[in-house]
């Protein structure tokens, strides 16, 4: 096994919130109104059942409740163990799936306030990243800017399948005040299930929207690099959480094939797509989509080309590894403490304000 | 890409100096619209005239994306007698069967009945290229071999297309289009997985195609190139529901190629479906074994558009994960992204691992001595 840095940080743990009862004392009068007298029920999303047995590891399974819903557990089975400094909480409550933005709004600004209040206030060790209502620009950015305050917050978390693909124009604004505020932008693995879960329809099983979620990162990395973000917003960072890696260099080797065939069509694009990737673009480490061969995972970086683009993760319950093998078999010390240590604290600016303070 | 023809004589030594290739991806097209009405009942022209062809998108003349070059073909393929690239067979020999020492051409019509709504006109256009393709090109050309091609989202009716074929040596394929109404695996296309199982026939799944659904997971993108890559996500999609499906379990002899959709993501995708299979085999209790392995031994690939990392150890791994045995050498001919068969394999490849790749490979699976 190879053995955890202490003083690292876990770029994707998952909070769970128990019932969206949970989030009333949140929200003003007329949402919690709203809420009871329609009877709404638990926002829960068919990208992760509760009782899927990727939804919680067997031996981080609670007794009872959800996976993820006890601090005291998180502490004993995520924070301890792996000794990090830090752990960025990554809620994956389901208040994309709702169509009205006005009700999206209302449960991401209850969401972000009880993170704070019920984790962030809770353990020094915690950060968050801020859920943003994203069918509306406006909103989105209100929200941002009324989280930011709080220097807990250092990202802000959007999912990889939602009403559009994440290049589109009528995003930019949102990457615009991410960057002026020094804050990622976190896509995580999941779907609004505004769109089909593939490209290519729904399909019938569980198992097939959660291998799907690696498809669906691809398009997002196209469309982002050929829309031209990062050529507009230099500085800002995207991290891909829960996203799998091993396809990144083949996919990327595509890209640009095509990339130099046709690149007339996005001129903007003047940078080749893996020098795009390795500055603005940051993968979770788990899960390790591979066999656990240390020659092969260390053919796979060499393939990337970096030892700056993994950020390390345990995506906490989720069940991606067994006992403390977070780390993969088979990495240098060198690439363990960038894993764990330089390339988070690099890619999250608000982690090192905090860490000289 | 464009290469510049040179005129050469008759019968020169250096064409048949080269080593003989098989090129398993090449685009015939119709010189007109009308080219296929002798092939189909006088009912669908006056249909074909009045409605037109009515598919999963919305627009009745171009592509949504525009190509990059006309007919996403290249500038160089226009025959001298007129007509779109790839229409006219002796231009299709000046240019890529001789010189090239192509001794099996697999012919994969696109534009064909293969995502339209209206499944009766899919079947009759679908029926009428098959005919076309023996009438204008096989009969014609021995080195070429079809593709039989059918309406997708009908199944049944596909089925009897594919047993009224079975058994003639022009085609050695059922084609298939990545992109359509449900993923591949969907119970919709079984028919077509049984009757092709029974004939003996692989079946192509070509990038491309309309079902209706936007190109990512999170709906329309603005470009070609997104178009371009993505259809490597949309294959990937569909060979997983392929497999979560049972596809192979229920069709145990079905071999399948990958067309033109890339190679490289391949072994990523193994993995990742062999780790959550691991995780998830309850829900999907008819896939009994690792998913990796229906893929070693039911899949083959195209090559074109050839995954091209900048450093050639990188390709090999690839390679080698997937198997020297499973590259089936295509060009994409006459499209613009064609790959020029001197050029992508680079060096450093054994001799039995070269001529697998360019005939050896082809020539096993499809039959041909």
């Amino acid at each position: 096994m190879t053995t955890p840095l202490a003083g690292g940080v876990d770029c994707d743990l998952h909070p769970a919130v128990p019932h969206l009862t949970s989030l009333l004392p949140y929200m003003n009068d007329y949402w919690r109104d709203q809420v009871t007298t329609r009877g709404m029920v638990d926002l829960v999303s068919q990208s992760y059942p509760a009782n899927s047995p990727i939804s919680s590891r067997p031996d981080w399974r609670p007794a009872k409740g959800k996976p993820g819903a006890s601090l005291a557990d998180l502490q004993q089975q995520a924070l301890d163990p792996f000794k990090v400094a830090y752990g960025i909480c990554n809620p994956l409550y389901g208040v994309q799936m709702v169509f009205s933005e006005d009700m999206q709004d209302a449960f991401c600004r209850a969401l972000n306030d009880w993170l704070a209040k019920e984790w962030l206030d809770k353990d020094d060790r915690l950060r968050g990243s801020i859920v943003i209502p994203t069918q509306s620009v406006e909103k989105s950015i209100a929200e941002i800017e009324r989280c930011a305050h709080d220097k807990r917050f250092v990202q802000v978390l959007m999912l990889v399948m939602g009403d559009v693909p994440l290049g589109k124009r009528a995003l930019w604004p949102i990457y615009a005040a991410a960057e002026r505020l020094g804050l990622p932008i976190g896509v995580h693995a999941g779907s609004a299930y505004h769109n089909p879960p593939t490209s290519v329809g729904w399909g019938s099983y569980h198992i097939e929207d959660y291998v799907a979620q690696a498809q669906a990162f691809q398009t997002q990395l196209t469309s982002l690099i050929v829309e031209g973000v990062f050529a507009r917003h230099p500085k800002l960072k995207m991290v891909m959480l829960e996203s799998g890696f091993t396809w990144l260099a083949p996919f990327v080797w595509r890209l640009h094939k095509f990339w130099r065939g046709i690149r007339m069509e996005t001129p903007w694009v003047d940078r080749a797509p893996m020098e795009i990737v390795q500055s603005n673009i940051r993968f979770s480490l788990q899960p390790v989509d591979a066999p656990p061969d240390p020659a092969l995972l260390n053919r796979l970086f060499d393939h990337m080309q970096s030892d700056e683009l993994i950020l390390f993760s345990t995506d906490y319950p989720h069940w991606q590894f067994e006992g403390n093998n977070a780390l993969p078999e088979g990495l240098s010390p060198d690439l363990v403490r960038k894993i764990m240590i330089d390339n988070p604290l690099t890619t999250y600016g608000r982690l090192k304000e905090s860490v000289r303070a | 890409m464009n290469i510049q023809l040179r005129e050469r004589p008759e019968g020169a030594s250096a064409v048949s100096a080269k080593v003989a290739i098989a090129d398993c991806d090449i685009h015939p097209a119709r010189a007109s619209k009308k080219e296929l009405y002798p092939f189909l009942a006088k009912r669908w022209h006056e249909h074909l005239e009045t409605y037109q062809e009515h598919p999963y998108q919305g627009m009745m003349e171009g592509p949504p994306y525009p190509k990059a070059q006309p007919n996403a073909s290249r500038r160089d393929a226009y025959p001298p007698e007129g007509g779109p690239q790839g229409s006219s067979l002796s231009f299709m020999q000046k240019q890529l069967l001789d010189p090239n020492n192509v001794v099996l051409g697999v012919l994969n019509p696109l534009r064909t009945g293969q995502g339209l709504r209206n499944h009766d006109l899919a079947t009759a256009i679908c029926s009428a290229i098959n005919d076309w393709q023996i009438e204008k090109w096989t009969s014609k050309d021995s080195r070429l071999k079809g593709s039989i091609v059918v309406a997708n989202e009908d199944g049944i009716t596909a089925a009897k297309e594919i047993r009224k074929r079975a058994g003639d040596p022009n085609y050695v394929q059922v084609l298939l289009l990545s992109r359509n109404v449900e993923p591949l695996g969907q119970r919709r296309y079984w028919p077509i997985y049984e009757a092709a199982e029974e004939a003996g026939l692989p079946v192509g799944v070509h990038a491309f195609g309309f079902g209706g659904n936007p190109i990512t997971a999170s709906g329309w993108p603005s470009y070609y190139i997104e178009e371009m890559v993505g259809h490597s996500q949309c294959q990937q999609t569909a060979l997983a529901s392929l497999v979560l499906e049972g596809v192979f379990e229920r069709f145990p002899k079905l071999k399948m190629v990958m067309i033109e959709a890339g190679f490289g993501w391949a072994p990523s995708l193994a993995w990742r479906l062999d780790r959550n299979w691991q995780r998830l085999r309850s829900e999907v209790p008819h896939v009994k074994r690792p998913p990796s392995e229906y893929i070693r031994d039911h899949i083959w690939w195209t090559t074109q558009p050839m995954e091209d990392p900048e450093r050639r150890d990188h390709l090999f791994d690839v390679i080698d994960w997937i198997g020297w045995d499973k590259l089936l050498f295509a060009t994409d001919y006459p499209h613009w992204d064609y790959d020029e068969p001197s050029r992508v394999l680079p060096a450093g490849v054994s001799d039995a691992n070269r001529e697998a790749f360019y005939l050896g490979n082809a020539k096993k699976l499809y039959g041909i001595s």
